[in-house]
């Protein structure tokens, strides 16, 4: 039972911060078919951002904000001057150019901050543990969960309420008659890809616990981003919240149980789920 | 994707091999040989790294078979790589350290591997499959950490130590015998993938690339004919391996890592994929450059490798062996 409540806490956790960084990745290939494999470096970069800021003295959570915003704004200009060229390529050439951009995006960290480990310090506030009676769960896993609620919550509203979503959801559903009705889809596709890339930013903060910011970064999770988007299913954010929440618990569950074997399950399960859903569990087919 | 140059597509219904070899003028090939031998001589001190490259171009040359010809994108082919090397590693240190037994061993491990994967694969398309095969090489890696007292673990299989080549030439330590023992596997390896590629089985690979569509109404099967081409690359994939495992003596779970897949696919790219030169002129080119930057600086030497990545899918997308024609085309249309 114990273990069990463990399990899942951590397993949810892990799942929400999959979730933030991968929900971008998902609209964007949705959106605009292209397969971002950079998309992990905007995690790495939040992540540089805030300790590069904290240890420039400055406190967690306006360190925190300051670097998602930073990196939405450096988002902006590389859709409009990269992305929007590679939307056109082939799927390979996408492949290999946003590894390209990957490349690039490490090396920069790399010369900026060295390839140590960029620890985040966080406040006390969100440390320690929380007496729930029956028993005690860690603050930051609580905090994490929060964060994935609010932003399922918000993107929910966003697209499904907002001018803006029905904007977006019509240029995932057509992109040309989306223009033609007088929509001015390359600013959809460039708020968008920010919103994205400020998003993987927070799940790359929030995460640091689970998964260390280091130069490396983009690079050593791209698989495991990727594969909540292929498992989720293209374009499908409630795919990409089952599928992160899923493997999160699955990973979880698989190094808590059989802790030699773990990645060997993990990768398991999702050749399983691919095999008999080559699109994804609520992709389109 | 679909933009493949027709140059060696033989018109003619009937196939004849004396004609394909007669229309093909060799001196090409003999320069690159030259070439290799050349650098035998140029960097007597560098033969380990210039075998590797070898080594390299054999398993870029599969690639191109699966990428290139029939035009499945996967990142995962150093699962086949990887085979090859523990099962020739594993069959010197247990069986016999035959060199050339060793290389059947590899390329029969990893065409097994790459048959009951392609049966996965070869069902999914785009991101799915670059995920599956992603996959395949990481639950391979993690076997071969895991399964420490086969494989030797995290530290990698090794205490075999080779036989003669054919009982005859023997491993040397600065590795002389192991770059002509390399050469010409490579040299049987593209002879025979020009044979391929030129048969009624590589123009289907080419048509399936194409269009599907068409290839299931000219009544192909094609599934199985792309898991038969995937089997034919995890066989000469496994030949790499083998290689790689028989030179070093050592083969550690790395051969599985995904960077490696990956590495090889831009290689690919590089030189142009869906021809066999391009595997080669791609594979020396990149491996060269990464050797120098990562030797010049070794800290920022993938601003290097980014940046031609960059430069290349953005300004030659069909690779270096298509730059002539795509100077002439741009000169030819003026903008």
């Amino acid at each position: 039972m114990h273990t069990l409540l463990s399990i899942a806490i951590d397993g949810i956790a892990y799942g929400m911060i999959l979730f933030m960084i991968s929900v971008g990745l998902t609209v964007t290939m949705g959106l605009m078919r292209v397969i971002n494999l950079a998309h992990g470096g905007f995690a790495m970069l939040g992540g540089a951002f805030t300790h590069y800021l904290m240890k420039s003295g400055m406190e967690f959570f306006s360190a925190a904000i300051l670097g998602v915003i930073i990196v939405a704004l450096i988002a902006l200009p590389l859709e409009r001057g990269l992305y929007r060229h590679i939307y056109k390529f082939s799927e390979l050439q996408q492949v290999l150019a946003t590894i390209g951009i990957t490349f690039l995006m490490i090396a920069s960290v790399n010369l900026w901050l060295g390839s140590s480990l960029l620890v985040i310090t966080l406040p006390e506030s969100m440390t320690g543990t929380v007496d729930l009676g029956f028993r005690s769960l860690p603050m930051h896993r609580l905090i994490v969960i929060g964060a994935g609620v609010i932003t399922v919550l918000g993107l929910y509203l966003l697209i499904e309420k907002s001018r803006f979503g029905i904007y977006l959801r019509s240029a995932v559903d057509n992109r040309e008659t989306a223009a033609a009705l007088g929509i001015d889809t390359s600013k959809i596709y460039m708020l968008t890809f920010a919103l994205g890339a400020a998003l993987a930013a927070i799940g790359g903060i929030l995460g640091a616990e689970l998964l260390p910011i280091e130069a490396y970064y983009p690079l050593r999770h791209m698989v495991l981003f990727m594969i909540v988007v292929a498992v989720g299913g293209m374009g499908s954010i409630t795919g990409s919240l089952l599928a992160a929440v899923g493997l999160g618990i699955v990973d979880t569950a698989a190094r808590y149980l059989v802790p030699d074997f773990g990645t060997i399950v993990f990768y398991m399960v999702i050749m399983f789920i691919l095999a008999i859903r080559p699109n994804g569990l609520l992709g389109k087919t | 994707m679909s933009n493949i140059s027709p140059n060696t597509i033989p018109n003619t219904g009937k196939f004849s091999w004396i004609k394909y070899l007669k229309d093909r003028p060799l001196w090409v090939d003999l320069a690159l040989i030259a070439m290799a031998v050349a650098c035998y001589f140029l960097f007597p001190y560098s033969l380990a790294f210039v075998t590797r490259v070898l080594i390299v171009m054999i398993f870029v040359l599969s690639l191109d078979l699966v990428l290139g010809y029939a035009g499945v994108a996967t990142l995962g082919h150093a699962a086949l790589f990887g085979t090859g090397a523990y099962a020739a590693g594993l069959f010197a240190l247990h069986a016999t350290a035959s060199p050339i037994l060793g290389l059947l061993v590899g390329a029969c491990a990893a065409s097994v591997v790459a048959f009951v994967s392609g049966l996965l694969l070869m069902r999914a398309h785009g991101l799915t499959v670059l995920m599956l095969s992603i996959a395949f090489a990481e639950v391979l890696q993690e076997i071969s950490n895991q399964a420490g007292s086969i494989t030797g673990g995290a530290d990698g299989l090794a205490g075999f130590i080779m036989n003669p080549i054919l009982g005859i030439f023997e491993f040397d330590f600065i590795g002389q015998t192991g770059f002509w023992y390399v050469l010409a596997v490579l040299i049987a390896v593209f002879i025979f993938l020009k044979m391929v590629v030129a048969s009624p089985f590589g123009l289907a690979a080419r048509g399936i690339h194409q269009s599907v569509v068409r290839m299931r109404a000219i009544g192909t099967g094609v599934y199985w004919k792309l898991v038969a081409i995937y089997t034919l690359s995890g066989a000469i994939a496994g030949i790499a391996g083998a290689l790689s495992a028989q030179i070093t003596e050592l083969v550690s779970p790395e051969v599985f890592a995904t960077s490696f897949s990956a590495e090889v696919v831009i290689m690919l790219i590089l030189g142009g994929m869906g021809r066999l030169y391009g595997a080669i002129i791609g594979t020396a080119l990149f491996m060269v450059v990464h050797h120098t930057a990562a030797s010049v600086d070794p800290f920022n030497w993938l601003f290097v490798i980014g940046g031609l990545v960059l430069v290349v899918v953005f300004f030659v997308p069909a690779g270096l062996l298509a730059l002539p024609a795509e100077i002439k085309r741009r000169m030819g249309r003026p903008t």
